[in-house]
Order: C-alpha cells, then sequence, then structure tokens
C-alpha cells in the first residue's frame, strides 16, 4: 500500500490557500482510489486553523514545522521544514499545491530524497492500482498521461485544476516537527513585496474574466495616429467595472521592453501564452490580439472565449473563440464601458 | 564582488513556437515528428537569463559567463550561428537529446556533472542561471535539482530582477501570486536563480562578440560529452494534441452598440 503525505503551507493570516484547499480534494480522491490513508504535512508561522480543517478532510497524522522562520517563502528554511517533514512521513506519494512557494523549493526536496516530481498537473486517477497524471509539455501544446514507478513520487497540482475541499473543522493533535534551523541559519531575507502602483493592480487570478489586449490597440487607427492613451482609459475603466484580469499578448509586452508606445500598466506579468502564463478563468474577451496557434496557449484554459477583432479569419479566434465579433475595439469597449456605468 | 562572478547558464533548444508540433511515439517514447527538422531556437526563458548574466557580467570585471547546453550536437551548432552574436559567453555542451519529454531528474545530473566538471570554477563566485521553466517539459524543476546537486540552497525562481547592492549583497525580485514580486537579499553567493522575462531586451547581433565566441564554439561542440537519457521509471500512457476546434460564431454585421449589449449580457451571466 502506498503511503500518501499531503504538503501544506499556510498563508500568513494561518489560513489555507485556494491550491492548498484543491490539493486537500486531490489528495482526498487518491486516498481512496489507492484505498490508503494518507498524512498531511504543514509548514508555517502559524499552523493551527489550518490543522483542524485538513482534520476535517481525513488526515490520518498531521505533521507541522511551525514558527516565525517560516512566515516567509524562502528557500533555505522552506527546504529544511520539508526535508524533515517528508523524512516524518515516509510517503510513497507526495501531493502538493504548486503555489509559488512550493514550487521554488519542492524539486530541490525531490531531489534531495532521490524521488520524482511532476508540476502542473492537472488531473489525476488511478489505473491498475497505480497513480496516473495528466499534464501539458511544450507550453500546453500536447497533453500526457504518465506514471512513474520511482517513489517518491512529487505530484505537484495546478491551480485552478481542481475543486477546492469544504468541510468541517475537526480537533486533532499535531506532531510538531523538530528542525535544525539554529544550525543552519539564513543568508537570504526576505524583505518585502512589490505590487502594482495604485489602480495598477491588473492581475486578478481568481477574477471570472480575464480580458487579453493585443496589440493591436497601440497600431495607427483609421484617422491616422495611434490612440495609447484612449486605449488605457477604456481598458482601465473596463477592468475597474468588471474586475476582470488583464492579459497581454507577446507582442504587446515585447512593446514596452522595445522601447515603443505601449499602455503603461501592460508588463511581462500580464503576458499569456507562449513564454507568458496560461490562467484559468470561466470566461475570456480578446481584443485587437492576432496570431495562429502558438500564440494561443493563453487562452487553453478559458472555459467561454469571445473576441472582438477587425479580422474576420484571425487565426486567434478562428476556431479557437466561441463568438468572433468583427469590429473595432475602441468603439465597442467604449459602448460596453457605457453600458457597465449605468448598471 | 573582487574578480568578478562566475555565471553558469544552462539552457537548450526548443522548437521555434511558429512550428506545429504533433506528437509521435518513438523508440524510446513520445517525440514530435520530424523533430530534428524542425527550426529550433534557444529556450525563451534561458535566453532572459543568458542576457541578463552578459550584462551582470559586462557590470562586474573580472566577470565571466559559461553557458551549459544540453541537446542534439547539430542543433546547437545551428543555433550558435545566431546566439553566438547575442553576448558573449564561453560554451560547454552535452551531446543528448533536448526532448520536453525526457526525465528533468537525468537532465538535472548531466548539466549538475558539465558544471562540476567546469575546471577554474569557484562556487564562492557561482552565479547559477537559468529559465525558471522551459517551453518543452515546462516543469519548472530543472533548476532547483541542479542547485541542490551543487549544494546550493538559496534559490530563487520566477525572476524578474537582480540588482547587486553596495555591500556585494545580491537583490532578487521573484514573481510570487496575483502578479506581485517577494524582495529578497542574499549575502552573497553561490545562489541559483530562475530567470522569468527579466528586464533586458535581446541584444543585437554583434559579429565581433560572434568571431570571440566561435573560437570556443566549436572547440566545445567537437568535444561535446554523449549523454543517454533513459526516462527509465517514467510511463507515457498517452500523449495527444488537444481538442480544441471550436466551432466560432463570427458576427459581422452588427453595429457596435448590438456588440457591446451582447457582450454586457455575456460579460453579466452565471
Amino acid at each position: 500500500m502506498e503511503k500518501i503525505v499531503v504538503l501544506l503551507h499556510t498563508e500568513p493570516d494561518g489560513t489555507l490557500s485556494r491550491p492548498a484547499l484543491e490539493a486537500l480534494t486531490v489528495v482526498r480522491s487518491l486516498a481512496a482510489d489507492l484505498g490508503s490513508e494518507f498524512a498531511a504535512a504543514l509548514v508555517g508561522e502559524s499552523v493551527q486553523e489550518a490543522a483542524g480543517l485538513v482534520a476535517g478532510a481525513g488526515a490520518s497524522s498531521i505533521y507541522a514545522v511551525e514558527g516565525s522562520d517560516f512566515h516567509h517563502a524562502r528557500y533555505t528554511s522552506d527546504a529544511v521544514a520539508l526535508d524533515a517533514l517528508c523524512r516524518r512521513a515516509a510517503a510513497d506519494l507526495v501531493v502538493a499545491p504548486g503555489t509559488s512557494r512550493w514550487n521554488r523549493v519542492l524539486p530541490g526536496i525531490a531531489c534531495r530524497f532521490g524521488g520524482r516530481i511532476d508540476t502542473h498537473v492537472c488531473d489525476i486517477n488511478v489505473e491498475g492500482g497505480a497513480p496516473v497524471v495528466t499534464r501539458w509539455y511544450y507550453r500546453q501544446r500536447m497533453k500526457a498521461r504518465i506514471g512513474r514507478t520511482q517513489r517518491p513520487w512529487f505530484i505537484v497540482c495546478d491551480p485552478g485544476s481542481f475543486s477546492a475541499f469544504e468541510g468541517e473543522v475537526k480537533e486533532v493533535p499535531i506532531e510538531p516537527i523538530a528542525t535544525p534551523l539554529a544550525e543552519t541559519g539564513f543568508k537570504t531575507e526576505v524583505v518585502g513585496f512589490q505590487k502594482p502602483a495604485e489602480g495598477g493592480q491588473t492581475i486578478r487570478p481568481d477574477a471570472e474574466l480575464l480580458f487579453v489586449a493585443g496589440a493591436g490597440w497601440t497600431k495607427m487607427q483609421p484617422d491616422g495616429n495611434a490612440r495609447v492613451g484612449d486605449a488605457e482609459r477604456l481598458i482601465l475603466s473596463f477592468l475597474k467595472s468588471t474586475r476582470a484580469s488583464l492579459g497581454g499578448s507577446k507582442s504587446m509586452v515585447d512593446l514596452s521592453s522595445e522601447g515603443q508606445e505601449t499602455l503603461a500598466f501592460m508588463t511581462h506579468l500580464n503576458q499569456i501564452g507562449q513564454t507568458g502564463a496560461t490562467p484559468r478563468h470561466p470566461k475570456g474577451l480578446s481584443t485587437c490580439c492576432h496570431g495562429e496557434e502558438p500564440h494561443v496557449v493563453g487562452w487553453r484554459f478559458i472555459t467561454e472565449r469571445r473576441a472582438v477583432n477587425l479580422d474576420p479569419n484571425c487565426g486567434w479566434a478562428q476556431g479557437k473563440a466561441d463568438v468572433l465579433y468583427v469590429g473595432d475595439a475602441f468603439e465597442i469597449i467604449s459602448k460596453v464601458n457605457e453600458l457597465l456605468a449605468e448598471g | 564582488m573582487n574578480g568578478g562572478y562566475q555565471i553558469v547558464v544552462c539552457g537548450s533548444i526548443v522548437p521555434d513556437p511558429l512550428q506545429t508540433l504533433e506528437p509521435v511515439a518513438g523508440p524510446t517514447g513520445p517525440a514530435l515528428r520530424n523533430e530534428m527538422m524542425l527550426p529550433a531556437v534557444l529556450d525563451p526563458w534561458a535566453a532572459h537569463a543568458l542576457y541578463e548574466a552578459a550584462n551582470l557580467a559586462k557590470q562586474h570585471s573580472g566577470s565571466k559567463v559559461w553557458w551549459v547546453a544540453l541537446g542534439p550536437k547539430a542543433k546547437l551548432q545551428q543555433l550558435m550561428m545566431s546566439m553566438a552574436q547575442k553576448v558573449p559567453f564561453e560554451l560547454v555542451a552535452l551531446d543528448g537529446t533536448a526532448s520536453g519529454f525526457s526525465d528533468s531528474w537525468e537532465v538535472a545530473e548531466a548539466l549538475a556533472g558539465a558544471i562540476e566538471s567546469i575546471p577554474e570554477l569557484d562556487r564562492d563566485r557561482l552565479l547559477l542561471f537559468g529559465g525558471w521553466e522551459s517551453a518543452s517539459r515546462g516543469t519548472g524543476v530543472t533548476m532547483q535539482m541542479v542547485g541542490e546537486r551543487l549544494g546550493i540552497t538559496d534559490q530563487f525562481q520566477g525572476v524578474d530582477e537582480l540588482t547587486i547592492e553596495s555591500d556585494g549583497s545580491l537583490r532578487l525580485l521573484e514573481r510570487v501570486e496575483g502578479g506581485h514580486h517577494q524582495v529578497s537579499v542574499c549575502g552573497s553567493p553561490p545562489v541559483v536563480v530562475g530567470w522569468a522575462t527579466g528586464r533586458l531586451p535581446e541584444p543585437p547581433n554583434n559579429p565581433q562578440v560572434g568571431m570571440l565566441n566561435m573560437r570556443t564554439v566549436m572547440p566545445a561542440l567537437q568535444r561535446a560529452k554523449l549523454v543517454q537519457l533513459s526516462t527509465e521509471g517514467l510511463t507515457f500512457h498517452s500523449v495527444d494534441l488537444p481538442e480544441q476546434r471550436r466551432e466560432t460564431r463570427i458576427v459581422r454585421d452588427s453595429s457596435a452598440d448590438e456588440i457591446a449589449l451582447e457582450l454586457v449580457d455575456w460579460i453579466k451571466s452565471d
């Protein structure tokens, strides 16, 4: 029987993030399908609240590394914590959420334990008594189902791919795990966070809608002038009304690094597809985007897709969007904003 | 830093993103149709790492950049025709597959071995750079494994900026959730830095740099060690292209008002 553990870190307020709750869903399902129990291992400044929920999810044992040294995401301290927890759990299968914190450190831990790791896992099943995970290759251009014989096998779940666990909180004893932090010391200190300027927060992973702006917004318009200022106002107004998340095509975000005039709030962090993100949102609206299959992988995990484009044959939309509106995005988004303002 | 940094960049080829990719069953597992014929480029995130490395080396005298690349020798040679003109580096080539279906564990083992074999490497000055993910396997795990194998436990992923402070410490901005950056300060090398896009544009071609690089590139390719990756223990049950064709409804003759109304209804619907 495979021994299973789910590795979770708490948030600064002691709660579990949505990706962590999704990993709980995965581990419960995996354990049930394999006829096994699962343990949980928690890391954070405070883990009590999270432990109650994890117990409610059915963890047979809960191990924890807790304290102020584990408040921030830092490779060295997280590695110390996970090393100790993985030794205690001695699991064959390790399930974890694909947060930036765990993505940074889990591969190194897998390496330490002679294990293997698969990240961005978007589905997991049991076939023939063994797990088979699904993940994408070549920037979401092909999907593979894979299995492994090596153990431990670290399975890191892609956020947004699974439902979040909801359940009762239970009282459960936590086994604290000691770590040799004093001996280790830290060469790295986390000194803070940089956030976009006020009003510039345009990336909202939990938004219902992804609004994708293409380079067309910055190009010369029928009157012979580029209207970058108008584009900024229209897009920001739209984002404010809809609370949508903003994505940009590669050509759009590259404009800034090439010194060309572009939307002031558009950075490489907004880029979707190719070397950008492939976010998961229920709806997506692309505007002024052009391109073929390689450019549209940013669409891959958007459920309902609509596009506004001047070209009815645009490869970005044909066969990829559900609806393509052929028209001027400036005019259409302006009207949309008026309607949204009217409520 | 006295004597400058020793910057090792890991990165290899991926198919040109404009190419159509199709998986096929090969003798040792999945592969891409006509893989050896597909035009290749340097993996985009690894390219950012290389440009950042060269920029850092330029600012700190005595610094040197090594580029460790695992890929088919012939394809690496093609890649060098363009990349060697971009920035100065010394190539350390490994002759093996650059397939996305290879296993990161084995790739990390090969890369770490190659780095350890660089004769004059001083780990107290070592900055180990790479892309935070590849555009082929896309796991985002290889650099961490290479770092672990080299005993480097100050690691940073999704880095967009690295600056050297006046006291010699390194200040790094890492991408975290929600479009934010985590800011960390690390006292000194060695560190592992998995680059996101960074801040630098692609450097223009410089034939003089190309001529200097090519003096070492060809010998490096000739002595490239053969690396056999087995993917032992890894089974691909299937590799498929996604069912992605949608029946697109094209709305051509509606007014902006009509389109806006339809869009707002859609946005507001559950």
